[in-house]
């Protein structure tokens, strides 16, 4: 189907765009790679009555060190751009990992990081990336200026989150884990790679030279209305070997606490069980990635 | 009942200027006119398919500034300044194929055509950036674009042929 017709602005500045929000509000909807709003607008599921096209702001584009702690990528930044970036495949490697699993090379062209966390589907990958890590996403609009909300509390519900209806993301910042013994892994189960996850599973760990676990992050994707971390299970992680015992106890708690959907291609129950398989898969991955010669 | 804020005027049609195979076009566009429906209903290149029209097949790709994407989730406005490469411009003359082109003739890449003009993008983008890609890469470059017909194989045998540059020349 087409699209129902909509007014178009192409804006030249930042400002201008959130001046463009402030006057059309509800009316006006932000458009970047558009991999997911168009899709959505060709099917009638949306008719926004204006557009205001983000793409050639530079300013929202590009990926700069934030401090030693953090690595910045703009909100518009491509997501094949964020795959072939060395610097941020060393640093952040969790957004590679879980970018291979995202589309395929057509939609990574144009879709991109911001686009694909305020869209927030609750089985995508990069919004399961940045909770796990819980990234920084920054905020603007004319109202409140800028803001920043962690991804803790941007993931509200299945396509929902913390953005207000005039606020613009402008960039995230993604927590650098620093020091050896870092690894990360994404598994996930789709249909055809590139669709949205019928599960996804994420972790990353960091061992030290005895192969003790000294910091973990854990989460599962689709598995409930937005992606989900287990802090206090991946604390359960520290001070151990993560062996298959350990790991296998953390993913049955772990999916004991999700809600799955049911539709054509998994219940519920078969929903958890993939989960904990591929949960105890990552973690077992990390820790081999990490630690190679302990593990094997 | 208040007063919520004003509505934007009608949708007002937009100029662009978009080169096409190394042709530069000027025309006037409805805002929600996507840029496969510009090639094919506007500018007459019939060669980009319209499968799904809403990002699930691949059928519409084609080279934007030099990559593959899916033209039917792009609008026209905003490949405004841009450079597109479609199906007709991957041929090195009119009435020629290209050696992937022929590799296609040659393996039997093809049955019904509807998602050929995809792959070929995809597969031609492949090459440029990788000559000699294994069949993993092959299947990866063509992951975003469905074959109802062939069953895959015979296009990954396609991209092989015209990667070893053992192809004969249809005409
Ligand atoms: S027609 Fe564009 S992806 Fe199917
Ligand atoms: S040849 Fe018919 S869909 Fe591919």
């Amino acid at each position: 189907m087409k699209a129902a017709p909509f007014a178009y602005m192409h804006p030249e500045s930042l400002e201008q765009a959130l001046e463009a929000l402030t006057q059309h509000g509800a009316d006006a909807k932000l458009i970047a790679g558009g991999q997911s709003l168009v899709p959505m607008m060709a099917i009638r599921l949306t008719r926004p009555a204006c557009l205001v096209d983000v793409n050639r702001l530079p300013e929202l584009r590009g990926i700069t060190a934030a401090g030693p702690q953090h690595l910045r990528t703009g909100a518009t930044t491509r997501q094949r751009d964020l795959q072939e970036h060395l610097e941020l495949a060393r640093l952040v490697p969790l957004i590679g990992a879980a970018l291979h699993w995202v589309g395929h090379v057509q939609t990574r062209n144009r879709g991109t990081v911001g686009g694909s966390l305020v869209h927030a589907d609750p089985a995508a990958e990069l919004p399961l990336a940045a909770l796990l890590l819980n990234a920084r996403i920054h905020l603007r609009s004319q109202a409140m200026g800028e803001r920043t909300v962690q991804a803790s509390d941007f993931f509200i519900s299945p396509m929902f989150t913390a953005t207000g209806e005039t606020e613009c993301v402008t960039a995230i910042e993604w927590p650098v884990w620093d020091g050896p013994g870092i690894a990360c892994a994404f598994e996930e189960t789709a249909t055809r790679q590139g669709d949205f996850a019928i599960a996804a599973a994420a972790c990353q760990l960091q061992l030290d030279a005895a192969g003790i676990c000294r910091r973990a992050a854990v989460g599962l994707g689709g598995m409930a209305g937005t992606p989900l971390a287990f802090p206090d299970l991946a604390g359960k992680l520290v001070g151990q070997r993560v062996t298959r015992a350990p790991a296998r106890d953390i993913a049955e708690v772990a999916v004991r606490r999700t809600d799955p959907g049911s539709d054509l291609h998994a219940d519920p129950e078969y929903r958890r069980h993939l989960a904990a398989v591929l949960l105890t898969r990552v973690l077992l991955r990390a820790a081999a990635t990490a630690a190679p010669a302990l593990v094997a | 009942m208040t007063q919520g804020p004003a509505t934007p005027a009608a949708p007002a049609h937009a100029t662009v200027a978009i080169t096409v195979n190394g042709r530069l076009h000027h025309r006037t566009v409805e805002p929600r006119t996507t840029l496969v429906d510009f090639l094919r209903e506007t500018l007459g290149l019939t060669g980009s398919h319209v499968g799904c029209e809403h990002d699930v097949c691949g059928a519409c790709a084609v080279l934007l500034d030099g990559d593959p994407v899916r033209a039917c989730c792009i609008f026209a406005v905003q490949a405004d300044g841009m450079s597109v490469t479609t199906v007709e411009g991957l041929a090195p003359e009119r009435g020629e194929f290209s050696a992937l082109q022929d590799a296609f003739c040659e393996a039997h890449a093809l049955q019904c055509g509807y998602c050929t003009p995809g792959m070929l993008i995809a597969c031609h983008d492949l090459l440029a950036r990788n000559p000699n890609p294994d069949e993993e890469a092959i299947r990866e470059a063509i992951g975003g674009n469905l074959c109802r017909c062939t069953g895959y194989q015979q296009i990954v045998d396609a991209v092989e042929l015209a990667a070893a540059g053992k192809v004969a020349v249809h005409g």
